[in-house]
């Protein structure tokens, strides 16, 4: 059965879409906890968090940065300069720390998996450890899923540190904000559930989704060279694509 | 390629500097939670609230005490009645205390100003604060202003 060959324009992507959460339900049931398992997904953790980790820092780094120039600059003219603290932080912490991290993880990370699991289809490595009679949904899919949802909350915590760090940088050192106005103005307006607890319950599902969005579109991409690459692709756009629109959808229902 | 222990503290590592990052972002950038520790309530009725929100914070002598938790309008006398969600450490405020709707600056948020009194009864979680003065409108202000009278008197 394969969805994408079948059905017409207008019925094939509902038939991807439901493939997908057919795809993912499967996975889901033959989930199986062994030692085996947990040290595989500590191994997929390295590959898809460790080796993520330059991308997120130097991001997060600038985007700290240039949020805290920008934000100081406009509210200078509103003599409001000593807020800029209570605008990163927000900022940072609701929206652009989860969704960032997510759409930097698909692209780092979310690839290298879809272009795994493709390859290890168009070499047949699927089939053969079928034929082993190892679970390929238990030793690939599985691990993988995982490694996403573990991943990116940790990523999306070190992209906001890194950032508060260019913020720092920035409104203290070179703007000379006093750094207790800084900090009190940042404790005062963030709340720890709603605010900081909200964004990372947006890093969970991002997480899960961008590492769910990598493992379908490998698993289900046509075995030849041209077919990873498309796959490859696609992943990027529907990661962003539905990140960003389930950020709007997460959003309206936290607020 | 590294070898399998290598990988596995790498991995390790990285989860601990996530544990961390979250640690320190949860104490030196949040308000820490400091009033989930414990709180109780207590109501206030105003004729006018002006913009209070909930969340919005209760101060004694610019001190933070506590939160406004819920707003709602009350059926039958058409007050504002706003529930205030004061940490346990205040838990010695005088029955005869005073709420008042103030702004931070002129253009500041709103926020609930408690003022002691000086009974020696003390305020009781579900206890409602008698003394209450409502929320200065800044348009009504004007308007007095402007038309010179209060509205009461056309002489």
């Amino acid at each position: 059965m394969d969805p994408q060959s079948s059905g017409s324009r207008l019925t094939r992507p509902i038939a991807r879409l439901g493939h997908a959460v057919v795809f993912l339900l499967t996975a889901l049931g033959r989930m199986r906890f062994t030692s085996l398992q947990l040290g595989e997904v500590l191994r997929q953790t390295y590959f898809v968090g460790v080796r993520s980790l330059i991308i997120i820092i130097t991001c997060g780094f600038f985007v700290g940065l240039v949020l805290t120039l920008q934000t100081y600059d406009t509210l200078t003219r509103f003599g409001a300069g000593d807020a800029v603290s209570t605008v990163l932080s927000l900022s940072l912490f609701r929206e652009l720390g989860p969704v960032l991290t997510a759409i930097l993880f698909a692209g780092r990370a979310g690839t290298s998996m879809t272009a795994e699991i493709g390859l290890m289809k168009a070499t047949e490595q699927l089939d053969a450890l079928d034929l082993m009679a190892i679970d390929p949904m238990e030793r690939i899919v599985q691990p993988r899923l995982l490694a996403g949802l573990i991943a990116v909350p940790v990523l999306t915590l070190i992209f906001n540190m890194t950032a508060l760090l260019g913020g720092v940088v920035f409104g203290i050192f070179m703007m000379g904000i006093d750094s207790n106005v800084f900090w009190g103005n940042m404790q005062n307006s963030v709340e720890l559930g709603r605010d900081f607890g909200g964004g990372m319950i947006k890093a969970v599902v991002f997480g899960f989704l961008a590492s769910w969005l990598a493992v379908y579109y490998g698993w289900t991409c046509k075995p030849t060279g041209e077919g990873v690459a498309l796959a490859t692709t696609q992943t990027v756009i529907a990661t962003a694509i539905t990140v960003l629109l389930l950020d709007f959808v997460l959003t309206a229902m936290m607020l | 390629m590294r070898s399998s222990h290598q990988i596995e503290f790498a991995a390790g590592v990285f989860l601990l500097l996530g544990i961390a990052a979250l640690v320190f972002l949860a104490i030196q950038a949040t308000n820490g939670g400091s009033f989930s520790s414990g709180s109780y309530r207590l109501t206030a009725e105003f004729a006018n609230i002006g913009s209070l929100k909930p969340r919005a914070p209760v101060n004694l002598g610019g001190v933070r005490i506590g939160s406004v938790d819920s707003i709602e309008l009350d059926p039958i006398s058409f007050n504002a009645r706003v529930t205030l969600a004061i940490n346990t450490e205040y838990d010695q405020l005088p029955d005869d205390s005073s709420a008042a709707i103030l702004t931070s600056g002129l253009l500041g948020d709103q926020y609930v100003g408690i003022e002691p009194g000086g009974s020696p009864e003390i305020l009781q979680d579900g206890d409602k604060v008698l003394i209450t003065s409502s929320a200065v409108v800044l348009e009504q202000l004007i308007n007095r202003y402007l038309i010179g009278n209060t509205g009461e008197d056309e002489s």
